[in-house]
């Protein structure tokens, strides 16, 4: 690990200022994975802004009857939240099934939500990887690629986002709170949080510098049955091959996100539409655009398949 | 003689020693120094003041001491252990106020004013915590490595349990999860054992639980 100076931010604005004006300054939350990386040398950061004491761990009623998560609120609190087990259970159920209960005690909603790509190619500093030197090209394209994105991918990048409770939160509309370095607040709709990797798979979210995320709102509750299924290579602490998120209403109406993918949470509304339809007319439209590898052309089948449990647990089949 | 701005940015990417060790050769000890301390910056201190196993600690330490090497190196308890040293193994796992954690995926200061519970806390040879005494009689280890660990995190996994905190596996996740051998497995999910003693684990994690194995 290269050496770094530390400080604990006193308000959130103070957190976003200080990054603003350190150069190679990173915001510490929980730091299960920037710690990660720091071990690794992908990250080298000079500074460590700790934010622990900014008081950003409540989960709060909002007036619309939604839910507002506080930032540092940690996995473990906000799925075992009980109105979020019983209003958002895909969100409890996403959480629940991603990471070890190690992590999910440590690891905060705002850096979950950063989580970087877990990319076999990322992690072996000796390759080629346009996220961690531009222009250096990607040795995933070409190597191995069973885990690598079927969709939203470029001739630069085809890594995934892993998380998984950002597929959650996209399927229930979440928006990102966040203040910058002047102090001014923003929201930005989960949809729009993360980018596709394009020709620049260095920028992975739409965070200006030292724009720090100070809550994760949700909307009133859907209703309906919710399902958190993901399929990996072993039964339990795997990052997902593809997972789906659904909220299912009695006459088959409703919402299905995916995760394992792509660049971000895959979720097409359009295709939301043919539900009642089956499963094979909804992941023919969300993966019309694929454009799988050899090696990762499997998840488009599973993808559907997963839908199509999902779907016959619904109907209660 | 000073050294061009063009010899550090070639020593900062990487080239480190090579960039160093030539700026050397060709110039004063005084500057090939400052060269140094620029080209790699200086460790940074820090104090750290927690509570280990109920004993109060102040520590100076470098800012990239993790909880797990201030444990082990700085405060010699050497009982929780370093396996992977990336948050996969689970050999590492400590109570951080009465939750469990990776100590390798934490920084030391992060954890100022801290109450940290190592498997020297949990209890002592003569006084063993029911958890420990129940891994010895259901023989819930071989080789003994990752048996710090374990223990925490099923003291943990048992906390977790009762304060409803849901799990992967459970099919009603509004009501408090059921002690059985799937729940507890994957509840568990973050601790490896090489020598696979996982039946025997679960079987001392009921047992500690006060249920029937």
């Amino acid at each position: 690990m290269k050496a770094f100076t530390y400080e604990r931010a006193k308000s959130p604005s103070d957190a976003a200022a200080i990054i603003a004006r350190t150069p190679d300054a990173k915001f510490l939350a929980g730091g299960t994975n920037l710690l990660d990386l720091m071990k690794l040398q992908i990250e080298a950061p000079s500074h460590l802004v700790d934010l622990q004491d900014l008081a950003l761990d409540r989960i709060e009623r909002t007036r619309e009857g939604g839910l507002k998560i506080g930032a540092l609120v940690s996995n473990t609190a906000l799925a075992s939240n009980a109105r979020v087990r019983r209003d958002y259970g895909v969100l409890a159920r996403a959480i629940a099934a991603g990471a070890s209960g190690q992590l999910r005690n440590k690891a905060t909603i705002a850096g979950n939500l950063l989580q970087r790509t877990r990319c076999p190619y990322f992690y072996d500093t000796n390759q080629a990887c346009n996220k961690i030197r531009p222009g250096s090209g990607c040795a995933a394209i070409g190597g191995y690629s069973r885990q690598s994105g079927v969709i939203g991918v470029s001739d630069a990048c085809i890594a995934t986002y892993p998380g998984d409770m950002a597929v959650a939160l996209r399927l229930l509309d979440a928006r990102v709170e966040t203040i910058n370095p002047e102090g001014q607040s923003r929201t930005i709709p989960i949809a729009d949080f993360h980018r596709l990797w394009g020709d620049t798979p260095h920028m992975e979210t739409n965070l200006q510098r030292g724009e720090l995320i100070t809550a994760v709102t949700l909307p009133r509750p859907l209703g309906g049955q919710h399902f958190y299924h993901k399929v990996r290579d072993r039964a339990s602490y795997a990052f997902a091959l593809v997972s789906v998120a659904a909220v299912i209403r009695k006459d088959g109406s409703g919402r299905v996100a995916f995760g394992g993918v792509a660049p971000k949470p895959w979720r097409v509304e359009a295709a939301e539409g043919l539900m009642p339809q089956g499963a094979h007319a909804v992941a023919a439209r969300t993966f019309a655009d694929a454009r799988p590898t050899h090696d990762n052309q499997f998840k488009l089948a599973l993808a559907e398949r997963i839908l199509a449990g999902v779907m016959a647990e619904a109907k209660g089949e | 003689m000073t050294i061009a701005r063009n010899d550090l940015e070639i020593s900062r990417r990487g080239v480190l020693i090579g960039g160093v060790a030539s700026a050397a050769m060709t110039s004063t000890a005084a500057s090939a120094e400052t060269a140094a301390a620029q080209v790699q910056p200086k460790p940074a201190m820090a104090t750290v003041s927690m509570e280990v196993n109920g004993r109060r600690c102040e520590l100076e330490l470098d800012t990239r001491t993790t909880l797990l090497d201030s444990l082990r190196e700085h405060l010699k308890l050497i009982g929780t252990k370093k396996g992977c040293d990336h948050g996969q193994c689970g050999a590492c796992t400590v109570l951080v106020n009465g939750e469990r954690i990776n100590s390798c995926l934490s920084l030391a200061v992060q954890h100022e004013g801290d109450a940290i519970t190592t498997i020297e806390g949990i209890g002592t040879p003569d006084d063993l915590h029911p958890m420990q005494s129940a891994f010895i009689e259901r023989d819930g280890y071989q080789c003994g490595y990752c048996t710090p660990g374990q223990i925490c995190s099923a003291i943990g996994v048992l906390a977790e349990i009762k304060r409803g905190v849901p799990s992967h596996v459970q099919a009603d996740i509004t009501r408090r999860a059921e002690l059985t051998g799937i729940e507890l497995r994957e509840r568990m999910s973050g601790n490896i054992c090489r020598c696979g003693a996982y039946p025997n684990i679960v079987e001392a994690m009921m047992q500690a639980a006060g249920s029937k194995a």
